[in-house]
C-alpha cells in the first residue's frame, strides 16, 4: 500500500474527506490535544499513530462530533460534524471498542442503526453480517458475543451506512492473528473499491502495511504528517561499516559530504546517507586504502521511525538514528 | 471475515446519497422496543400490575377479620365498590410507589446509554442529538402512562371482583353511578400523569447529569420523598400548595360536585415550574456534552 500514493485521488474535486486545523481539547489543566493539524485525502488510507495517551482517541472522538474541541476546527467532506449531523453522512466508523445493546441480537442491533441511518441502509443488513462472517450468530445477543464478534459487528455497522470514509480506532485490537488478517483484507478491499480510510493502531507493521500516509502525534500534537515512504527518505538510510583501516576510514566518512551522523558503535562505523554519497563514499575509501570489509545498509521501518519520534527528540536526522539497535544485534 | 469482493456493499459510486433521514418518532419507537427486552421494564410494570392485587387481598382479610376501619380517606368505602381501589392506590402510590415506577426507566434511559457505551454508537448515526433526546424522553413519558394505566386497571378489575362494580360516593357526598365513577377513576388517573410528567423529567434530569442508572433512579425517588418531607415541617405550610408532593392529589377535585378545576389548573403550572426547567436543563446537558467514555 505504501507504493500507491493517492495522485489520482489528491487531483479529484471537491473537499477533502478530513481536514482537521488547529485541534485543541483541554480537559482543565490537561491538554489532551495540543493543535492538531492533519488532512485525509480522497483515496487514502490514513494510519493514524501515537503512543496510549497521545490524543488519538480523543482526536477522533472530535473529528465524529462526539466531543466538542476547546478551540481549532474539524471538517468531514468540507462540513463541521458539530454543526450537524448531515456531516457524518458519507463517514462511519467507531471509537475505543464498537458497542452495541448487549439484549439485542446483532441482526436486531444494525437493525436498529440502519434505522438510525435512514435511506436504504436496512437493506444492507444482510450483506454487511456476510461480509464479517457473523450471519449464523445474527440472531444471538450481542452480549454472548466475543471481542472480536463486537469488532466485526462494529465494522458491518460502519458497512450499514455504505461510507465514503471510515475512521476506525484500533480496529484490530484483540482480534486473534486470522481475525487481524481478515480485519487487513477488509480494509484493503474497502480500499481499493474507493473508500478512503483513517485508522489508528499500535500495530505498526499493519499500518506500514496498509496505509500509504500517517501522521503521528506525541503528546497531543503531530510531529510527522505524510506519506510512510516519504518518511523513510527523510530518515535517510543507516549504514554500517567496516575496513581494513576503520581510523582511517572515519576520516573520510567524517570528510566525505553526503555522509552524515558519523559515529563508531562496537567497533563498526555508523552514518546515515543516500545511495549516491554511498557510492561516492566507496570509491574515496578505496583511494584512501581503507578497504570495505562490510558495507550494510539497515532497513528503517515505520516502527523504528515512530520511537525515534515519539520516545527520542522527535527529530528523524539527527540524535539517535531509527535502528541502529537492531543492526547491531544483526552485525554480531 | 470473508475475502470475497461480491458480498461488499455497493460500490462508493452506487450509494444513495440522498437519503431520508429519521426523525424522533425513530427514536421513539426504538426507544420502546429496546424497553421490551429490558428487566427493569417489567419490573416496574409487574409492580404496577402486582400492588393493586395485594392492596386487594388486603382488604379482603381486613374485611374478614371485621375491620372497616376509617383511617384514610375512601376507606370506609373500599368494600363498598371497587371503583375506589384505584383511587385509594393513587392516594398512597404517591408516596414512593409510582415514583420509584417511573423513575426506574427514566432514571436509566439516558444513563444506560453511559454505562453500556451505546451512547457514541447512536449519536454517530444520522439523528441529531435533540432528536434522540425528545425520542427517549417521549418514550420514557410512555412507559410511565402505561404503568399508571395498567395499575389503574388492574386495581378497577381486581377491586370490582372484591367490592363489585357499585355506585361510588364523592368527597361532596353525592353518588355518582358505577359508569360514571369508572370515567372519575380514568379522568384521576390522567391528572395523575400531570405530576408524574413532572417525575420523568426529573429523572431524565438526572440521568443525563449523573450518567449513572442507579443514582439517578434513587436521586429522583429521594427528590420526591424531600418534596413530601418538605410538605410536613412545622412552619413550612404556606409552601404544601406549591409542592410537587401535593400535586398527586390534585385528581381529588375530580370528585368533588361540582368538579373543583382549581387543583388540577395549579397541579397543572406547579408541575411545569418543575418539570420545564429540568427537562430543558437536561436538554442542554445532552446536547452539549462530550461522549468521551464507553
Amino acid at each position: 500500500m505504501t507504493d500507491a500514493p493517492p495522485d489520482a485521488a489528491l487531483a479529484s474535486p471537491g473537499p477533502a474527506p478530513v481536514e482537521v486545523r488547529g485541534l485543541v481539547k483541554r480537559y482543565g489543566d490537561l491538554t489532551a490535544v495540543a493543535g492538531v493539524d492533519l488532512t485525509v485525502h480522497a483515496g487514502d488510507v490514513y494510519g493514524y499513530l501515537g503512543p496510549n495517551g497521545a490524543g488519538k482517541t480523543t482526536s477522533l472522538r472530535m473529528m465524529l462530533g462526539l466531543i466538542r474541541p476547546t478551540e481549532g476546527t474539524v471538517r468531514l467532506f468540507g462540513r463541521d460534524p458539530l454543526q450537524s449531523v448531515q456531516a457524518l453522512d458519507e463517514v462511519a466508523g467507531f471509537v475505543e471498542a464498537p458497542t452495541f445493546y448487549p439484549y439485542l441480537s446483532g441482526r436486531r442491533n444494525l437493525e436498529l442503526l440502519g434505522s438510525f441511518d435512514g435511506g436504504d441502509a436496512r437493506e444492507r443488513i444482510e450483506r454487511s453480517l456476510e461480509t464479517v462472517e457473523l450471519s449464523d450468530r445474527a440472531k444471538d445477543k450481542v452480549g454472548g458475543y466475543s471481542h472480536g464478534m463486537r469488532q466485526r459487528l462494529g465494522i458491518a455497522a460502519a458497512l450499514l451506512r455504505d461510507p465514503k470514509l471510515l475512521l476506525l480506532d484500533e480496529p484490530a485490537t484483540g482480534l486473534d492473528p486470522a481475525g487481524m488478517r481478515d480485519m487487513r483484507l477488509l480494509i484493503r478491499r474497502l480500499a481499493e473499491q474507493g473508500m478512503t480510510v483513517m485508522l489508528s493502531s499500535h500495530l505498526l507493521a499493519e499500518v506500514e502495511e496498509l496505509c500509504n500516509r500517517v501522521a503521528i502525534v506525541r503528546s497531543g500534537k503531530i510531529v510527522y504528517e505524510g506519506a510512510i515512504a516519504e518518511l523513510k527518505r527523510s530518515a535517510g538510510a543507516t549504514y554500517w561499516l567496516l575496513t581494513t583501516n576503520d581510523e582511517r576510514a572515519l576520516a573520510v566518512c567524517r570528510a566525505q559530504p553526503g555522509i552524515e551522523d558519523v559515529r563508531t558503535a562496537h567497533g563498526r562505523i555508523a552514518f546515515t546517507a543516500d545511495d549516491a554519497a554511498v557510492a561516492e563514499l566507496s570509491q574515496a575509501l578505496i583511494e584512501a586504502r581503507a578497504l570495505i570489509q562490510m558495507l550494510t545498509p539497515q532497513t528503517v521501518t515505520l516502527e523504528d521511525l515512530f520511537f525515534s519520534l515519539t520516545e527520542g527528540d522527535g527529530v528523524i536526522n539527527g540524535g539517535r538514528p531509527a535502528g541502529e539497535p537492531a543492526a547491531v544485534e544483526a552485525s554480531r | 471475515m470473508s475475502s470475497g469482493a461480491g458480498t461488499l456493499p455497493a460500490p462508493a459510486g452506487a450509494r444513495l446519497r440522498s437519503r431520508s433521514r429519521p426523525g424522533v418518532a425513530t427514536v421513539y419507537r426504538w426507544e420502546l422496543f429496546k424497553l421490551r427486552f429490558q428487566k427493569r421494564t417489567y419490573l416496574g410494570l409487574g409492580a404496577a400490575a402486582i400492588v393493586p392485587i395485594l392492596f386487594v387481598v388486603a382488604i379482603h382479610f381486613r374485611h374478614h377479620r371485621g375491620d372497616n376501619g376509617n383511617d384514610f380517606a375512601f376507606a370506609s368505602y373500599l368494600t363498598k365498590s371497587g371503583l375506589v381501589v384505584p383511587l385509594v392506590l393513587l392516594l398512597f402510590g404517591a408516596v414512593w410507589m409510582f415514583p420509584l415506577i417511573t423513575a426506574l426507566v427514566a432514571g436509566d434511559i439516558f444513563a444506560s446509554e453511559d454505562h453500556n457505551g451505546t451512547l457514541k454508537t447512536v449519536l454517530t448515526r444520522s439523528l441529531e442529538r435533540w432528536q434522540i433526546f425528545a425520542g427517549k424522553a417521549l418514550a420514557a413519558l410512555t412507559y410511565a402512562i402505561v404503568a399508571i394505566f395498567i395499575s389503574g386497571t388492574v386495581a378497577v378489575i381486581a377491586g370490582c371482583i372484591e367490592s363489585g362494580f357499585n355506585s361510588v360516593q364523592t368527597l361532596s357526598g353525592t353518588i355518582v353511578s358505577a359508569p360514571k365513577g369508572l370515567e372519575l377513576v380514568y379522568m384521576s388517573l390522567l391528572i395523575y400523569l400531570i405530576p408524574i410528567a413532572t417525575v420523568v423529567c426529573i429523572g431524565v434530569l438526572l440521568s443525563t447529569i449523573t450518567r449513572n442508572s442507579a443514582a439517578a433512579v434513587v436521586g429522583t425517588l429521594m427528590i420526591s420523598l424531600l418534596f413530601q418531607l418538605i410538605g410536613i415541617l412545622p412552619g413550612l405550610s404556606a409552601t404544601v400548595p406549591y409542592l410537587l408532593s401535593t400535586q398527586f392529589n390534585a385528581w381529588q377535585g375530580l370528585l368533588r360536585q361540582p368538579i373543583d378545576w382549581a387543583p388540577v389548573v395549579r397541579a397543572a403550572w406547579v408541575c411545569a415550574m418543575y418539570g420545564i426547567p429540568a427537562l430543558v436543563a437536561a436538554f442542554l446537558v445532552f446536547l452539549r456534552r462530550d461522549v468521551a467514555g464507553g
